[in-house]
């Protein structure tokens, strides 16, 4: 962050997450190590290899205690855990509910809400049968609203009365934290006061089964659902696909400052790149120098070193490339493996939930830095060879770290996309 | 079926819809759909094809054109039950 950029705050979290939803539910999962994966009937039917997989469960009573009859018939996966994450973010902030009547929207606040894949179970279940079988006037009024890219931004800002910029990106698996470094930039420009900021990915086997096919989800845990999710390990086989949603509401330090609002924590810094597809990065591979500087450009935008790193939340899919990505790691922090900070995959606990995946993961971040601790990062217990020196900085348990003070989170994505957030503890 | 049973099942059917719950608890065949009930109008097509599934009816789009009080509907939909 530059030296007059305006500095910005977390005041506002809310998640639905395959583990738990809502913040407390969520804090405790990831305290215990709580797995949120489960064998996947509709996976087995569909003939998938992988059939396990973290969908969050009893969202559709949340969805309907919490909004009317006539929203919830436009509101398709994707949107109620947008919806849900964001109201609870809204509300964590300090905020109520405004008026359905109200006739000024907030023109201070807005929302960048992304995901990677979008209404595809609108597509599926709806858009394409209806669409084949001669059916289109069936579709109704509410299938644009549900598969357009920017439908659960949309959504927010009805249910929030939102008047500043709201928009949804999309950058495959870095969608969540491109999201919140882009709001952060937002307000730091002086263009809003608050932005909410996370992304949403629905539990669909539409979703779930192009990645099956290009067989990168793990086909080897069927039978137990709770070990699939395996980062780090020399038995990684694959990640294990997830839903669900996060939204952090950022708010510039002024603001949160003027009106008593309670602070989660800081984000300090961020970065957004792309490999180009150069350098030995590709649609499906990042390349290693891209990774590099955008780790190191969080870094300088925070006015952070190496050093001062305490946890790192990685990206960490269990996939072939997370020994490629500790090594990222400690190149870009220039940390040995035995100078090396506490890292772990929430991932492995929740699965990869995509687009969601840096804001959940984000949520998971600071309430990390506030709790003081790691969660026990699951399923490596056979740390893989070519990072067996890194096996200390694992918290194969869960480990209390009380001097936690700064977290590094990094999203990487298809396209040779990445983005990265530096959070810092809050000191009232 | 005669009109007050078509009417209790096309303010069933309007109800998910309906922003004004005042106009509803008072609703009659001279009630407005949108401008009384304040139902959004992109959502008539949704309404329509309830009538039609709840019904077992087919309402063409020209007949939609002519329907504005919850009477209107009652109507047409008893016309179409012959």
């Amino acid at each position: 962050m530059s030296a007059n950029a305006r500095r910005v705050v977390v005041t506002g979290l809310g998640v639905i997450a395959p583990n738990g939803n809502g913040v407390a539910d969520f804090g405790q999962a990831l305290r215990k190590g709580s797995s949120g994966i489960r064998y996947i009937p509709q996976m087995e039917e569909s003939k998938f290899a992988c059939r396990v997989a973290g969908a969050p469960q009893g969202v559709d009573e949340l969805a309907q205690a919490n909004f009317a009859e006539d929203e919830l018939l436009a509101m398709n996966m994707s949107h109620r855990y947008a919806s849900l994450a964001a109201l609870e973010a809204w509300r964590d902030a300090g905020f109520e509910r405004p008026d359905p009547d109200a006739a000024e929207p907030d023109w201070d606040t807005g929302a960048i809400l992304g995901t990677g894949i979008g209404g595809m179970d609108t597509t599926g279940e709806k858009v394409i049968p209806l669409t084949d079988a001669g059916k289109v006037r069936r579709l109704g009024s509410t299938s644009v609203e549900q598969v357009m890219a920017s439908g659960i931004s949309a959504r927010v800002s009805g249910q929030l009365a939102l008047g500043n910029q709201v928009t949804t990106n999309s950058s495959a698996c870095s969608t969540g934290t491109e999201a919140i470094a882009m709001g952060a930039g937002r307000i730091q420009q002086g263009l809003a006061e608050r932005m909410l900021c996370g992304g949403s990915e629905a539990a669909s086997h539409y979703i779930w089964a192009g990645f099956d096919a290009m067989r990168v989800l793990n086909r080897e845990s069927n039978d137990a659902p709770e070990k699939a999710s395996r980062p780090m390990s020399a038995s990684a086989a694959g990640f294990v696909p997830g839903a669900g949603a996060g939204v952090l509401m950022l708010e510039s330090l002024d603001a949160a400052l003027a009106r008593g609002a309670r602070i989660h924590a800081e984000v300090k810094g961020s970065a957004i790149n792309c490999g180009g597809h150069r350098g030995g990065g590709s649609m499906t591979a990042p390349n290693p120098a891209s990774v590099r500087r955008c780790v190191q450009g969080a870094l300088a935008d925070a006015g952070t070193r190496g050093s001062e790193i305490d946890l790192i939340s990685g990206h960490l899919t269990a996939t072939y490339a997370d020994p490629h990505e500790v090594g990222a790691w400690s190149d870009a922090l220039g940390r040995g493996p035995n100078d090396f900070p506490t890292i772990v995959s929430t991932k492995s606990l929740v699965g990869h939930t995509l687009g969601a995946a840096g804001a959940i993961e984000s949520v998971a971040s600071v309430l990390m830095l506030e709790g003081g601790f790691a969660h026990p990062s699951i399923n490596c217990e056979d740390v893989h060879p070519e990072i067996a020196a890194f096996d200390d900085a694992i918290p194969h348990q869960g480990r209390d770290l009380p001097n936690l003070r700064t977290v590094i989170k990094a999203g990487f994505g298809f396209g040779d996309v990445n983005a990265c957030l530096v959070f810092q503890k809050w000191d009232s | 079926m005669d009109q007050a049973e078509v009417m209790e099942r096309v303010v069933k059917i309007l109800t998910p819809w309906v922003k004004n719950e005042e106009a509803l608890a008072s609703v009659s065949m001279d009630t407005n759909i949108l401008e009384d009930l304040k139902v959004n109008s992109a959502r008539l097509v949704d309404v329509v094809i309830a009538f039609e599934d709840d019904f077992d009816i087919e309402i063409a789009d020209e007949d939609v054109d002519s329907v504005n009080k919850v009477g209107d509907a009652v109507k047409l939909i008893l016309e179409k039950l012959g």
